[in-house]
Protein backbone atom coordinates (compact mmCIF):
# COMPACT_ATOMS: atom_id res chain seq x y z
CA UNK A 1 0.00 0.00 0.00
CA UNK A 2 0.95 3.76 -0.23
CA UNK A 3 0.38 6.37 1.71
CA UNK A 4 1.80 9.13 -0.25
CA UNK A 5 4.96 9.42 2.07
CA UNK A 6 8.05 7.67 2.94
CA UNK A 7 9.75 6.68 6.30
CA UNK A 8 12.86 8.59 7.62
CA UNK A 9 15.58 6.81 8.14
CA UNK A 10 15.26 5.92 11.85
CA UNK A 11 17.80 8.10 14.07
CA UNK A 12 17.32 5.87 16.69
CA UNK A 13 20.85 3.96 17.90
CA UNK A 14 20.36 0.21 17.40
CA UNK A 15 23.15 -1.34 19.60
CA UNK A 16 23.29 -4.27 17.80
CA UNK A 17 24.37 -2.60 14.89
CA UNK A 18 27.07 -0.92 15.96
CA UNK A 19 30.87 -1.43 15.21
CA UNK A 20 32.70 -1.07 18.02
CA UNK A 21 36.31 -2.72 16.68
CA UNK A 22 37.49 0.95 16.64
CA UNK A 23 36.63 1.89 20.02
CA UNK A 24 38.35 -1.13 21.12
CA UNK A 25 41.10 -0.48 19.70
CA UNK A 26 40.68 3.02 21.32
CA UNK A 27 40.70 1.41 24.62
CA UNK A 28 43.54 -0.69 24.26
CA UNK A 29 45.10 2.19 23.63
CA UNK A 30 43.30 4.48 26.45
CA UNK A 31 42.06 2.16 29.21
CA UNK A 32 40.66 5.17 31.00
CA UNK A 33 37.84 6.01 28.61
CA UNK A 34 35.59 3.53 30.07
CA UNK A 35 35.61 5.81 33.10
CA UNK A 36 34.23 8.96 31.91
CA UNK A 37 31.09 9.64 33.82
CA UNK A 38 29.44 12.14 31.47
CA UNK A 39 29.82 14.89 34.09
CA UNK A 40 30.74 17.68 31.75
CA UNK A 41 33.51 19.48 33.34
CA UNK A 42 35.66 18.98 30.26
CA UNK A 43 32.91 20.93 28.17
CA UNK A 44 32.43 23.31 30.66
CA UNK A 45 35.97 24.44 30.39
CA UNK A 46 36.49 24.09 26.91
CA UNK A 47 37.01 27.27 25.36
CA UNK A 48 37.13 26.15 21.94
CA UNK A 49 33.95 24.22 22.50
CA UNK A 50 31.79 27.14 22.13
CA UNK A 51 32.75 28.07 18.91
CA UNK A 52 33.57 24.76 17.20
CA UNK A 53 31.19 22.36 18.72
CA UNK A 54 33.93 20.32 20.37
CA UNK A 55 33.04 18.21 23.83
CA UNK A 56 34.99 15.55 24.90
CA UNK A 57 32.31 14.17 26.75
CA UNK A 58 30.29 13.79 23.81
CA UNK A 59 33.13 12.57 21.42
CA UNK A 60 33.17 9.38 23.82
CA UNK A 61 29.50 9.12 24.14
CA UNK A 62 29.01 9.45 20.05
CA UNK A 63 31.93 6.58 19.73
CA UNK A 64 30.30 4.09 21.90
CA UNK A 65 27.17 4.77 19.96
CA UNK A 66 28.73 4.35 16.68
CA UNK A 67 28.26 8.01 15.80
CA UNK A 68 31.87 7.90 14.38
CA UNK A 69 31.47 10.63 11.64
CA UNK A 70 29.49 13.01 14.08
CA UNK A 71 32.95 12.23 16.57
CA UNK A 72 35.41 13.13 14.34
CA UNK A 73 34.29 16.25 13.10
CA UNK A 74 33.84 17.23 16.74
CA UNK A 75 37.48 16.59 17.19
CA UNK A 76 38.45 18.75 14.17
CA UNK A 77 37.25 21.32 16.50
CA UNK A 78 40.37 21.24 19.57
CA UNK A 79 43.21 22.87 19.84
CA UNK A 80 44.61 20.38 22.14
CA UNK A 81 45.40 23.21 24.87
CA UNK A 82 44.74 20.32 27.44
CA UNK A 83 42.47 22.15 29.88
CA UNK A 84 39.87 19.39 29.85
CA UNK A 85 42.43 16.84 31.40
CA UNK A 86 42.91 19.77 34.09
CA UNK A 87 39.37 19.48 35.13
CA UNK A 88 38.40 15.83 34.85
CA UNK A 89 37.18 14.42 38.12
CA UNK A 90 37.56 10.86 37.02
CA UNK A 91 41.47 11.74 35.98
CA UNK A 92 41.18 10.84 32.56
CA UNK A 93 43.95 11.95 30.44
CA UNK A 94 41.37 13.50 27.79
CA UNK A 95 43.93 15.64 25.58
CA UNK A 96 46.43 11.89 25.26
CA UNK A 97 42.89 10.34 24.34
CA UNK A 98 41.96 13.14 21.89
CA UNK A 99 45.10 12.75 20.43
CA UNK A 100 44.48 8.65 20.36
CA UNK A 101 41.14 9.12 18.45
CA UNK A 102 42.66 11.13 16.00
CA UNK A 103 45.01 7.81 15.25
CA UNK A 104 42.57 5.50 15.35
CA UNK A 105 39.67 6.82 13.47
CA UNK A 106 41.39 9.82 11.55
CA UNK A 107 42.75 7.14 9.29
CA UNK A 108 39.77 7.08 6.47
CA UNK A 109 37.56 9.81 7.56
CA UNK A 110 39.99 12.74 6.51
CA UNK B 1 31.59 -7.94 93.35
CA UNK B 2 33.88 -7.98 90.39
CA UNK B 3 34.12 -4.36 88.79
CA UNK B 4 32.87 -3.76 85.82
CA UNK B 5 34.87 -4.49 82.67
CA UNK B 6 36.73 -1.19 81.24
CA UNK B 7 35.28 -0.27 77.32
CA UNK B 8 37.63 2.79 75.52
CA UNK B 9 35.44 4.22 73.66
CA UNK B 10 36.96 6.58 71.17
CA UNK B 11 34.95 9.06 70.01
CA UNK B 12 31.91 10.93 71.36
CA UNK B 13 30.16 11.46 68.31
CA UNK B 14 26.17 9.69 68.22
CA UNK B 15 28.03 6.42 67.36
CA UNK B 16 30.16 6.26 70.69
CA UNK B 17 27.14 7.91 72.65
CA UNK B 18 24.82 5.00 71.69
CA UNK B 19 26.97 1.87 72.09
CA UNK B 20 28.37 3.73 75.32
CA UNK B 21 24.35 3.54 76.48
CA UNK B 22 24.21 -0.04 75.18
CA UNK B 23 27.28 -1.20 76.45
CA UNK B 24 25.72 0.18 80.09
CA UNK B 25 22.94 -1.71 79.89
CA UNK B 26 24.52 -5.13 79.37
CA UNK B 27 26.83 -4.04 82.92
CA UNK B 28 29.82 -2.88 81.51
CA UNK B 29 31.83 0.11 82.31
CA UNK B 30 32.15 2.72 78.91
CA UNK B 31 34.79 5.27 79.15
CA UNK B 32 34.29 7.90 76.16
CA UNK B 33 37.19 10.14 75.25
CA UNK B 34 35.82 12.62 72.84
CA UNK B 35 38.50 15.07 71.66
CA UNK B 36 36.02 18.82 71.49
CA UNK B 37 34.16 19.85 74.55
CA UNK B 38 30.96 18.73 73.71
CA UNK B 39 29.31 15.72 72.79
CA UNK B 40 27.09 14.45 69.63
CA UNK B 41 29.85 15.14 66.92
CA UNK B 42 28.61 16.50 63.66
CA UNK B 43 25.29 15.58 64.64
CA UNK B 44 24.97 18.06 66.96
CA UNK B 45 26.29 21.04 64.38
CA UNK B 46 23.58 20.06 62.13
CA UNK B 47 19.97 21.52 62.47
CA UNK B 48 16.80 19.01 60.97
CA UNK B 49 17.61 15.41 60.03
CA UNK B 50 15.87 13.57 56.90
CA UNK B 51 14.11 12.06 56.14
CA UNK B 52 11.52 13.15 59.23
CA UNK B 53 13.12 16.45 59.79
CA UNK B 54 13.84 15.71 63.26
CA UNK B 55 15.30 18.41 65.81
CA UNK B 56 19.59 16.71 65.39
CA UNK B 57 19.18 18.25 69.16
CA UNK B 58 16.67 15.79 70.69
CA UNK B 59 18.87 12.79 68.82
CA UNK B 60 21.33 13.73 70.57
CA UNK B 61 20.31 14.90 73.83
CA UNK B 62 18.46 11.48 74.07
CA UNK B 63 21.94 9.40 73.40
CA UNK B 64 23.40 11.90 76.10
CA UNK B 65 20.83 11.36 78.38
CA UNK B 66 20.68 7.56 77.92
CA UNK B 67 24.44 7.09 78.31
CA UNK B 68 25.14 9.80 81.58
CA UNK B 69 26.20 6.98 83.55
CA UNK B 70 29.17 6.40 81.56
CA UNK B 71 32.70 8.08 82.35
CA UNK B 72 32.94 10.72 79.66
CA UNK B 73 35.94 12.88 79.14
CA UNK B 74 35.88 16.02 77.52
CA UNK B 75 38.37 17.41 75.65
CA UNK B 76 40.49 14.61 75.83
CA UNK B 77 42.90 13.04 73.24
CA UNK B 78 44.69 9.87 72.86
CA UNK B 79 48.85 9.99 73.56
CA UNK B 80 49.24 6.18 72.71
CA UNK B 81 48.25 2.91 73.07
CA UNK B 82 50.15 -0.19 73.17
CA UNK B 83 49.35 -3.86 73.55
CA UNK B 84 50.25 -5.77 76.54
CA UNK B 85 49.70 -9.62 76.83
CA UNK B 86 45.84 -9.54 76.34
CA UNK B 87 45.02 -6.11 76.76
CA UNK B 88 45.52 -2.42 75.66
CA UNK B 89 46.58 -0.07 78.03
CA UNK B 90 45.62 3.71 76.82
CA UNK B 91 47.57 6.80 77.62
CA UNK B 92 45.46 10.08 77.55
CA UNK B 93 45.77 13.58 77.33
CA UNK B 94 44.70 14.23 80.97
CA UNK B 95 47.58 11.96 82.41
CA UNK B 96 44.82 9.30 83.10
CA UNK B 97 45.57 5.67 81.86
CA UNK B 98 43.43 3.18 81.09
CA UNK B 99 43.80 -0.59 80.72
CA UNK B 100 41.00 -2.41 78.48
CA UNK B 101 40.56 -5.69 77.03
CA UNK B 102 38.62 -3.72 74.50
CA UNK B 103 38.85 -0.91 72.25
CA UNK B 104 35.47 0.56 70.02
CA UNK B 105 36.64 3.09 67.69
CA UNK B 106 33.75 5.91 66.94
CA UNK B 107 36.28 8.43 65.79
CA UNK B 108 33.30 9.11 62.56
CA UNK B 109 34.80 11.49 59.60
CA UNK B 110 35.61 14.96 58.59
CA UNK B 111 34.17 16.68 55.89
CA UNK B 112 36.15 17.99 52.89
CA UNK B 113 37.93 21.59 53.27
CA UNK B 114 36.03 22.83 50.17
CA UNK B 115 38.81 25.58 50.23
CA UNK B 116 41.00 23.07 48.43
CA UNK B 117 38.49 23.05 45.35
CA UNK B 118 39.80 26.76 44.26
CA UNK B 119 37.70 27.09 41.31
CA UNK B 120 34.74 27.11 43.68
CA UNK B 121 35.79 30.03 45.70
CA UNK B 122 35.43 29.01 49.16
CA UNK B 123 36.66 31.30 51.95
CA UNK B 124 37.35 33.45 48.82
CA UNK B 125 33.95 34.91 47.63
CA UNK B 126 31.82 35.69 50.37
CA UNK B 127 28.41 34.28 48.88
CA UNK B 128 30.21 30.22 48.92
CA UNK B 129 29.40 28.70 51.51
CA UNK B 130 29.38 24.93 52.71
CA UNK B 131 26.27 22.57 53.88
CA UNK B 132 28.18 22.70 57.23
CA UNK B 133 28.03 26.53 57.22
CA UNK B 134 24.43 25.95 56.02
CA UNK B 135 23.46 23.97 58.80
CA UNK B 136 25.16 26.39 61.20
CA UNK B 137 22.97 29.10 60.08
CA UNK B 138 19.80 27.39 60.06
CA UNK B 139 20.56 26.77 63.97
CA UNK B 140 21.83 30.18 64.81
CA UNK B 141 20.46 32.29 61.77
CA UNK B 142 24.25 34.39 62.28
CA UNK B 143 26.20 34.35 59.12
CA UNK B 144 27.80 37.52 57.16
CA UNK B 145 28.02 35.46 54.22
CA UNK B 146 23.53 35.06 53.89
CA UNK B 147 22.14 38.15 53.20
CA UNK B 148 18.41 37.37 54.00
CA UNK B 149 16.73 40.63 52.29
CA UNK B 150 17.59 40.27 48.39
CA UNK B 151 18.01 36.23 47.88
CA UNK B 152 16.97 35.88 44.48
CA UNK B 153 18.81 33.06 43.43
CA UNK B 154 20.37 30.02 45.48
CA UNK B 155 22.54 27.30 43.90
CA UNK B 156 23.96 23.87 45.60
CA UNK B 157 26.80 22.05 44.29
CA UNK B 158 27.02 18.60 44.86
CA UNK B 159 30.49 16.20 44.83
CA UNK B 160 32.59 18.79 46.32
CA UNK B 161 35.30 16.67 47.28
CA UNK B 162 33.48 13.65 46.23
CA UNK B 163 33.72 11.41 43.08
CA UNK B 164 36.78 13.41 42.12
CA UNK B 165 40.33 11.83 41.51
CA UNK B 166 41.93 15.40 41.63
CA UNK B 167 40.71 15.83 45.47
CA UNK B 168 42.05 12.81 45.80
CA UNK B 169 38.71 11.05 46.61
CA UNK B 170 36.94 9.18 44.32
CA UNK B 171 34.09 7.43 46.74
CA UNK B 172 30.72 8.43 47.17
CA UNK B 173 30.02 10.75 50.34
CA UNK B 174 26.26 8.95 50.01
CA UNK B 175 24.69 11.83 51.99
CA UNK B 176 25.25 14.37 50.47
CA UNK B 177 22.72 14.04 47.79
CA UNK B 178 19.63 13.58 50.40
CA UNK B 179 21.15 17.01 52.09
CA UNK B 180 21.16 18.80 49.26
CA UNK B 181 17.73 18.17 48.48
CA UNK B 182 16.73 18.86 52.24
CA UNK B 183 18.31 21.59 52.36
CA UNK B 184 17.21 22.81 49.05
CA UNK B 185 13.70 22.74 50.11
CA UNK B 186 14.76 24.60 53.38
CA UNK B 187 16.49 27.27 52.16
CA UNK B 188 12.98 27.63 49.31
CA UNK B 189 10.61 27.31 52.61
CA UNK B 190 12.79 30.65 54.00
CA UNK B 191 12.81 32.61 50.18
CA UNK B 192 9.48 31.45 48.67
CA UNK B 193 10.49 34.17 46.20
CA UNK B 194 14.47 32.80 44.96
CA UNK B 195 14.98 30.35 42.04
CA UNK B 196 16.73 27.37 43.70
CA UNK B 197 19.09 25.16 41.79
CA UNK B 198 21.03 21.65 42.65
CA UNK B 199 24.11 20.60 39.97
CA UNK B 200 24.57 17.21 40.02
CA UNK B 201 25.57 14.26 37.92
CA UNK B 202 23.59 11.31 39.89
CA UNK B 203 20.93 11.70 42.36
CA UNK B 204 21.99 8.99 45.23
CA UNK B 205 18.57 8.79 46.91
CA UNK B 206 19.10 5.47 48.33
CA UNK B 207 17.18 5.85 51.82
CA UNK B 208 13.99 5.20 53.40
CA UNK B 209 11.53 7.99 51.39
CA UNK B 210 14.65 9.89 50.10
CA UNK B 211 12.76 9.52 46.57
CA UNK B 212 9.74 10.98 48.13
CA UNK B 213 12.41 14.21 48.88
CA UNK B 214 13.17 14.24 45.66
CA UNK B 215 9.47 13.91 44.15
CA UNK B 216 8.51 17.14 46.61
CA UNK B 217 11.59 18.91 45.65
CA UNK B 218 10.71 19.47 42.47
CA UNK B 219 6.85 19.02 42.64
CA UNK B 220 6.12 21.17 45.58
CA UNK B 221 9.15 23.05 45.90
CA UNK B 222 10.07 23.70 42.20
CA UNK B 223 13.91 23.12 42.29
CA UNK B 224 15.35 23.29 39.01
CA UNK B 225 17.96 20.38 38.70
CA UNK B 226 20.64 20.72 36.42
CA UNK B 227 22.47 17.43 35.09
CA UNK B 228 26.32 18.71 34.71
CA UNK B 229 29.59 19.56 36.92
CA UNK B 230 29.99 22.91 38.10
CA UNK B 231 33.20 24.12 36.55
CA UNK B 232 33.91 27.08 38.02
CA UNK B 233 32.66 29.91 39.99
CA UNK B 234 33.64 33.94 39.85
CA UNK B 235 31.98 36.68 41.64
CA UNK B 236 30.51 39.73 39.28
CA UNK B 237 30.79 43.44 40.22
CA UNK B 238 27.22 43.51 41.79
CA UNK B 239 28.65 40.99 44.45
CA UNK B 240 26.92 37.57 43.22
CA UNK B 241 28.33 34.77 41.93
CA UNK B 242 28.50 33.35 38.68
CA UNK B 243 28.59 29.72 38.49
CA UNK B 244 29.11 27.77 35.16
CA UNK B 245 29.17 24.12 34.28
CA UNK B 246 28.08 21.96 31.02
CA UNK B 247 23.99 21.08 30.97
CA UNK B 248 24.67 17.43 29.77
CA UNK B 249 21.04 17.09 29.06
CA UNK B 250 21.16 19.72 27.01
CA UNK B 251 24.38 19.53 25.64
CA UNK B 252 24.66 22.66 25.98
CA UNK B 253 26.93 25.19 28.29
CA UNK B 254 25.06 26.92 31.43
CA UNK B 255 25.96 30.40 33.31
CA UNK B 256 23.57 31.11 36.39
CA UNK B 257 23.92 34.20 38.65
CA UNK B 258 23.16 33.28 42.18
CA UNK B 259 23.66 35.37 45.61
CA UNK B 260 24.13 32.46 47.49
CA UNK B 261 26.33 29.06 46.62
CA UNK B 262 26.15 26.20 48.94
CA UNK B 263 28.79 23.79 48.56
CA UNK B 264 28.08 20.08 49.40
CA UNK B 265 31.38 18.90 51.04
CA UNK B 266 32.47 15.25 50.93
CA UNK B 267 32.71 12.72 53.56
CA UNK B 268 36.47 11.83 53.83
CA UNK B 269 38.21 9.50 56.50
CA UNK B 270 39.35 11.42 60.23
CA UNK B 271 42.59 12.30 59.75
CA UNK B 272 42.79 11.67 63.77
CA UNK B 273 41.77 8.23 63.90
CA UNK B 274 44.55 7.23 61.05
CA UNK B 275 46.74 8.99 63.74
CA UNK B 276 45.55 6.06 66.52
CA UNK B 277 45.44 3.20 64.35
CA UNK B 278 49.11 3.76 63.23
CA UNK B 279 49.60 3.21 66.89
CA UNK B 280 48.06 -0.81 67.03
CA UNK B 281 48.57 -0.97 63.29
CA UNK B 282 45.27 -0.92 62.44
CA UNK B 283 44.83 -1.10 58.45
CA UNK B 284 42.83 1.16 56.36
CA UNK B 285 40.98 0.14 53.75
CA UNK B 286 41.10 1.51 49.62
CA UNK B 287 38.69 4.00 50.24
CA UNK B 288 40.27 5.04 53.06
CA UNK B 289 38.72 4.44 55.84
CA UNK B 290 39.24 2.44 59.01
CA UNK B 291 39.50 -1.55 57.10
CA UNK B 292 36.89 -3.95 58.63
CA UNK B 293 37.52 -7.28 59.39
CA UNK B 294 34.81 -8.04 56.60
CA UNK B 295 32.67 -5.43 54.53
CA UNK B 296 29.60 -8.16 54.03
CA UNK B 297 29.24 -9.95 57.34
CA UNK B 298 31.97 -7.92 60.10
CA UNK B 299 31.52 -4.23 59.45
CA UNK B 300 31.99 -3.94 63.03
CA UNK B 301 35.29 -5.91 63.61
CA UNK B 302 38.81 -4.99 62.90
CA UNK B 303 41.14 -7.36 61.78
CA UNK B 304 43.02 -6.77 65.30
CA UNK B 305 41.84 -8.76 68.50
CA UNK B 306 39.73 -7.18 70.93
CA UNK B 307 39.47 -3.98 68.35
CA UNK B 308 35.82 -3.32 67.36
CA UNK B 309 34.11 -0.25 64.86
CA UNK B 310 31.03 1.74 64.77
CA UNK B 311 29.87 3.87 62.22
CA UNK B 312 31.09 6.61 59.93
CA UNK B 313 35.05 5.91 60.50
CA UNK B 314 34.22 2.97 58.22
CA UNK B 315 32.82 4.71 55.81
CA UNK B 316 29.95 7.22 55.10
CA UNK B 317 26.61 6.30 57.01
CA UNK B 318 23.31 7.83 57.77
CA UNK B 319 22.19 8.53 61.01
CA UNK B 320 20.23 5.30 61.65
CA UNK B 321 22.81 3.42 59.87
CA UNK B 322 25.62 4.45 62.60
CA UNK B 323 23.24 3.89 64.88
CA UNK B 324 22.28 0.35 63.84
CA UNK B 325 25.92 -0.17 64.06
CA UNK B 326 27.28 1.27 66.99
CA UNK B 327 24.09 -0.93 68.86
CA UNK B 328 25.30 -3.96 66.93
CA UNK B 329 29.23 -3.34 67.69
CA UNK B 330 27.77 -3.61 71.82
CA UNK B 331 26.43 -6.82 71.32
CA UNK B 332 29.43 -8.10 69.52
CA UNK B 333 31.58 -6.99 72.01
CA UNK B 334 29.15 -8.79 74.43
CA UNK B 335 29.42 -11.93 72.86
CA UNK B 336 33.37 -11.48 72.13
CA UNK B 337 33.68 -11.21 76.03
CA UNK B 338 31.31 -14.03 76.73
CA UNK B 339 33.28 -16.24 74.43
CA UNK B 340 36.98 -15.44 76.33
C1 LIG C 1 26.06 18.19 56.05
C2 LIG C 1 25.60 16.87 56.61
C3 LIG C 1 24.27 16.70 57.02
C4 LIG C 1 23.83 15.48 57.49
N1 LIG C 1 22.50 15.34 57.80
C5 LIG C 1 22.03 14.12 58.14
C6 LIG C 1 20.63 13.90 58.34
O1 LIG C 1 19.83 14.86 58.22
N2 LIG C 1 20.19 12.64 58.64
C7 LIG C 1 21.05 11.58 58.74
O2 LIG C 1 20.61 10.45 58.96
N3 LIG C 1 22.41 11.76 58.59
C8 LIG C 1 22.91 13.00 58.30
N4 LIG C 1 24.27 13.17 58.12
C9 LIG C 1 25.20 12.06 58.46
C10 LIG C 1 25.61 12.14 59.97
O3 LIG C 1 26.30 13.35 60.18
C11 LIG C 1 26.48 10.94 60.35
O4 LIG C 1 25.71 9.77 60.21
C12 LIG C 1 26.97 10.98 61.81
O5 LIG C 1 27.63 12.18 62.08
C13 LIG C 1 27.92 9.82 62.09
O6 LIG C 1 28.22 9.80 63.46
P1 LIG C 1 29.59 9.25 64.01
O7 LIG C 1 29.46 9.21 65.50
O8 LIG C 1 29.98 8.00 63.31
O9 LIG C 1 30.72 10.33 63.59
P2 LIG C 1 30.93 11.87 63.96
O10 LIG C 1 29.67 12.61 63.99
O11 LIG C 1 32.01 12.34 63.05
O12 LIG C 1 31.50 11.83 65.47
C14 LIG C 1 32.82 11.40 65.75
C15 LIG C 1 33.24 11.95 67.10
O13 LIG C 1 34.52 11.40 67.48
C16 LIG C 1 35.37 12.43 67.93
N5 LIG C 1 36.74 12.03 67.64
C17 LIG C 1 37.29 11.78 66.43
N6 LIG C 1 38.57 11.41 66.55
C18 LIG C 1 38.84 11.41 67.87
C19 LIG C 1 40.00 11.10 68.62
N7 LIG C 1 41.12 10.72 68.02
N8 LIG C 1 39.94 11.20 69.97
C20 LIG C 1 38.80 11.58 70.58
N9 LIG C 1 37.66 11.88 69.92
C21 LIG C 1 37.69 11.79 68.58
C22 LIG C 1 34.93 13.64 67.13
O14 LIG C 1 35.33 14.84 67.77
C23 LIG C 1 33.41 13.46 67.09
O15 LIG C 1 32.81 14.01 68.24
C24 LIG C 1 24.73 14.39 57.62
C25 LIG C 1 26.07 14.56 57.23
C26 LIG C 1 26.51 15.77 56.70
C27 LIG C 1 27.93 15.91 56.24
S1 LIG D 1 42.13 20.01 24.64
FE1 LIG D 1 40.53 20.32 23.08
S2 LIG D 1 38.64 19.55 24.06
FE2 LIG D 1 40.16 19.85 25.70
S3 LIG D 1 39.75 21.90 26.47
FE3 LIG D 1 41.36 22.11 24.90
S4 LIG D 1 40.25 22.53 23.02
FE4 LIG D 1 38.74 21.76 24.46
S1 LIG E 1 35.47 15.63 32.54
FE1 LIG E 1 36.13 13.49 32.36
S2 LIG E 1 34.49 12.29 33.34
FE2 LIG E 1 33.67 14.34 32.97
S3 LIG E 1 32.63 14.17 31.00
FE3 LIG E 1 34.70 14.90 30.56
S4 LIG E 1 35.93 13.04 30.18
FE4 LIG E 1 33.99 12.40 31.14
S1 LIG F 1 25.85 11.46 47.63
FE1 LIG F 1 25.45 12.65 45.77
S2 LIG F 1 26.49 14.63 46.17
FE2 LIG F 1 27.33 13.14 47.61
S3 LIG F 1 29.17 12.36 46.59
FE3 LIG F 1 27.47 10.93 46.14
S4 LIG F 1 26.63 11.62 44.20
FE4 LIG F 1 27.89 13.30 45.00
Amino acid sequence: MDFGFGIAPSSAVNLDSVDLEKFERLHTAEPDVYKCMACGSCSATCIAGRFSGMSVRKVLHCLQRGKEKEAVSMVKGCMLCGKCSMVCPRGINTRHVILSICRIYGEETK
Amino acid sequence: MKPKENIVVIGGGIAGLEAAGQLLKLGYNPIVIEKQDHLGGHVAEWNRLFPDMTPASEVVKRLIDQSSEANIFLNTEILFINRLKDRYNVMLSNGISIIARILLFTTGFRLFDASKKEEYGYGVYDQVITNRDLEHWFNNGNDKRIDASGMKAVGFVHCVGSRDEKARNPQCSKVCCITAIKQAIEVKQKFPEAMVYCFYMDLRMFGKKYEDFYISAQRDYGIRFIRGRVSEVSENIDGKVIVKAEDTLAGKPVKVTLDLLVLMSGIVCNPDSAKITGMIELPLDTDGFLKSRDNVADITASPKEGVFYAGSCTGPKTVPETLAEARSAALEIHSYLKEK
